[in-house]
């Protein structure tokens, strides 16, 4: 039994995370910076303590000032959110250690997972196919390497993830000078130089798989997620099902997740993520991503399944068995950032001066974003996600469409507009794009900025 | 280098003489923000979050006077970081300072436990403790007022 939480982050999650909580008369305690101290979150939350400047490395990311305010305002466990300290063991483990309960994976899975080469030979082990590659300890293995998997191919760091610390290389002529930049930046990111190569699966659409466990070995998998719409391989719009995959595949690529879920004997939720090549039936697994995730909401309106309850619930040791998910329809998210598209996606933080968001049927908002509501440059530019559900995609699709042009915000310029372009594509409403479709759409549309609205004596 | 009496009321003397209703100054992380009596609030009177807190370092402890309503000379001694207060070096021992303490900018105040790791806090300011305002074995957070000091009596 869970009485208090300490939310050990910010922004929308941390708004979402304390809804829950209030629905299960669970206290909430808001760990907040300077920055976000009047944010929504810390008013949602029963209690908020401000721990630290807005910078985020003299506050969220610092575990023994979350750890402390935990223990001080009496809560029993600590939800990480996503990104911050979400994956970081050594959170996990003080956590531990000062008798909260980390609401996520244990500290073993959480380093078992954060390698990604160790995930990679742990899903191997599983039977879970990997993309041709492997570690690049020398130069010499990374050339033997390089000579048996072929061009194109990826750097990537060990220690990263979410498509941070990686570098395509097309040919021989750049190979050694990329290796190295990569070496270097995954040292100065993530504390760690090593990097491995993968094959670059060009065409590939981006599927991933909703899984949760209890710790003992049961897990289960509330169906896929395709996340193909992104640019640099930061995602933009979500969706499940995944479209255009037969059953049959559908039911080998949940299966794949659920044997790697099940080898690490996984607590709580987290995502399996996968390359899939449609045309040729394929899939190759690329990541776990221990924490819950950004696109969650698409998951829990078809599944009818509240993740964070679910988190909650395992953390709290009751397990899994009151959960039955269905499959109803289809959903289909956009995240709405404060980004400038028209100038290479740069940050636009500021005041936020109307913030207007759609209402409908079908239509959920996950924000923490109101009118006035300041969005610091501290931070990422997430502003809220809106999320259509409906009993069939082209449903759902036109929901989604009505629900981004009735979605009104000024003071900030966001990609609003973007996603109203890209929901009005025949290819994606197609369905079934892949990775590159994004980058192809922007410079086929060149897109303009929905700008910021400036009132007053222009 | 510490603030004497005389100049907190030469600087007062500054801001009376002048058009201005709000004075901001800052020296060698000693900061006072004077304001006439009556003058309303700065809009929002939200701190400018893109600005001196940017580096993410933490602050110094001390630093700015009180708000409206209260004495000009009097200075805040702010949390540099949540965690436990303590006003003494052990549980018995006497306090750090008590009201009524001559303290200097260098002056330890009292500890701040964050996970068994204890942080001195300073005073920041030459004065006169007022008022303590943490209590002893409380959670402070960052930022809170641990204690006020009295300017016009330093030396």
């Amino acid at each position: 039994m869970i009485r208090r939480v300490l939310i050990a982050n910010r922004g929308e999650i941390a708004a979402r995370i304390a809804r829950t909580c209030a629905r299960l008369g669970i206290e909430t305690v808001l760990a907040a910076s300077e920055a976000d101290r009047d944010s929504l979150p810390a008013r949602l939350a029963t209690r908020a303590v401000c721990i630290g400047p807005a910078h985020a490395a003299a506050s969220y990311l610092k575990p023994e000032l979350l750890v402390q305010a935990a223990l001080s305002t009496g809560c029993d466990a600590v939800h990480p959110g996503y990104g911050f300290l979400s994956e970081r063991a050594a959170f996990a483990r003080l956590c531990e250690q000062h008798g909260l309960i980390f609401i996520g994976p244990t500290p073993a899975q959480l380093e078992a997972t954060g390698d990604k080469l160790r995930a990679r030979e742990q899903a191997e082990k599983s039977d879970v196919p990997v993309v041709p590659g492997g570690p690049a300890a020398s130069r010499a293995d990374a050339h033997a390497l390089a000579r048996r998997i072929g061009f194109p191919i990826l750097i990537k760091a060990v220690g990263g993830g979410g498509g941070r610390g990686m570098r395509l290389v097309e040919h021989w002529a750049d190979f050694d000078s990329a290796l190295e930049l990569a070496a270097a930046e995954a040292g100065a990111a993530f504390s760690d130089a090593r990097v491995y190569l993968e094959r670059f699966v060009a065409r590939a659409r981006h599927v991933e798989v909703q899984i949760l466990g209890d710790g003992t070995g049961r897990v289960m998998q509330l169906g896929e997620r395709d996340c193909s719409v992104q640019r640099r391989y930061q995602k933009l719009i979500e969706e499940t099902p995944a479209p255009g995959l037969s059953d049959a595949f559908r039911t080998r690529i949940h299966e794949a997740a659920l044997r790697l879920a099940a080898s690490l004997a996984y607590r709580g939720a987290g995502t399996v993520e996968f390359l899939v090549d449609a045309q040729r039936s394929e899939f190759y697994f690329l990541e776990v991503n221990a924490r819950i995730q950004v696109e969650h909401p698409v998951t829990e309106e078809v599944s009818g399944i509240d993740i964070v309850a679910a988190q909650l619930a395992i953390a709290a040791g009751e397990g899994m068995a009151p959960l039955a998910p269905r499959a109803t329809g289809c959903a289909i998210e956009c995240r709405v950032n404060a980004e400038d598209p028209s100038r290479d996606f740069a940050p636009s933080p500021g005041l936020v001066g109307e913030a207007s968001w759609a209402r409908g049927e079908g239509i959920r908002v996950d924000t923490h974003i109101e009118s006035g509501a300041r969005v610091p440059p501290f931070y990422d530019s997430l502003l809220g996600k809106i999320v259509a559900h409906g009993p069939d995609r082209a449903t759902t699709l036109a929901r989604l469409r009505a629900a981004v042009n009735s979605t009104r915000i000024t003071g900030v310029t966001t990609n609003l507009g973007l996603h109203a372009a890209v929901l009005a594509d025949p290819e994606f409403a197609a369905g079934g794009v892949d990775t590159g479709y994004l980058a192809r759409f922007l410079e086929r549309a060149r897109m303009p900025a929905r700008h910021a609205e400036v009132s007053g004596h222009g | 280098m510490s603030l004497t009496a005389r100049d907190v009321a030469e600087i007062t003397k500054l801001l009376e003489d002048s058009s201005f209703d709000e004075l901001d100054l800052e020296i060698d992380g000693l900061k006072i923000h004077l304001r006439r009596s009556g003058a309303p609030a700065r809009n929002g009177d939200i701190p400018d979050l893109s600005a001196s807190r940017a580096k993410g370092d933490v602050p110094e402890a001390g630093a700015s006077s009180v708000g409206t309503g209260m004495s000009p000379f009097l200075s805040e001694v702010r949390a540099p970081l949540l965690g436990t207060f303590y006003r003494a070096p052990k549980p018995g021992a006497p306090p750090f300072v008590e009201v009524g303490a001559t303290v200097a900018p260098d002056t330890v105040i009292g500890i701040i436990e964050v996970m068994k790791l204890m942080n001195a806090v300073r005073a920041g300011v030459t004065g006169v403790v007022r008022e303590m305002r943490a209590r002893d074995g409380a959670l402070v957070e960052y930022g809170e007022i641990l204690l006020l000091i009295d300017g016009r009596d330093g030396r």
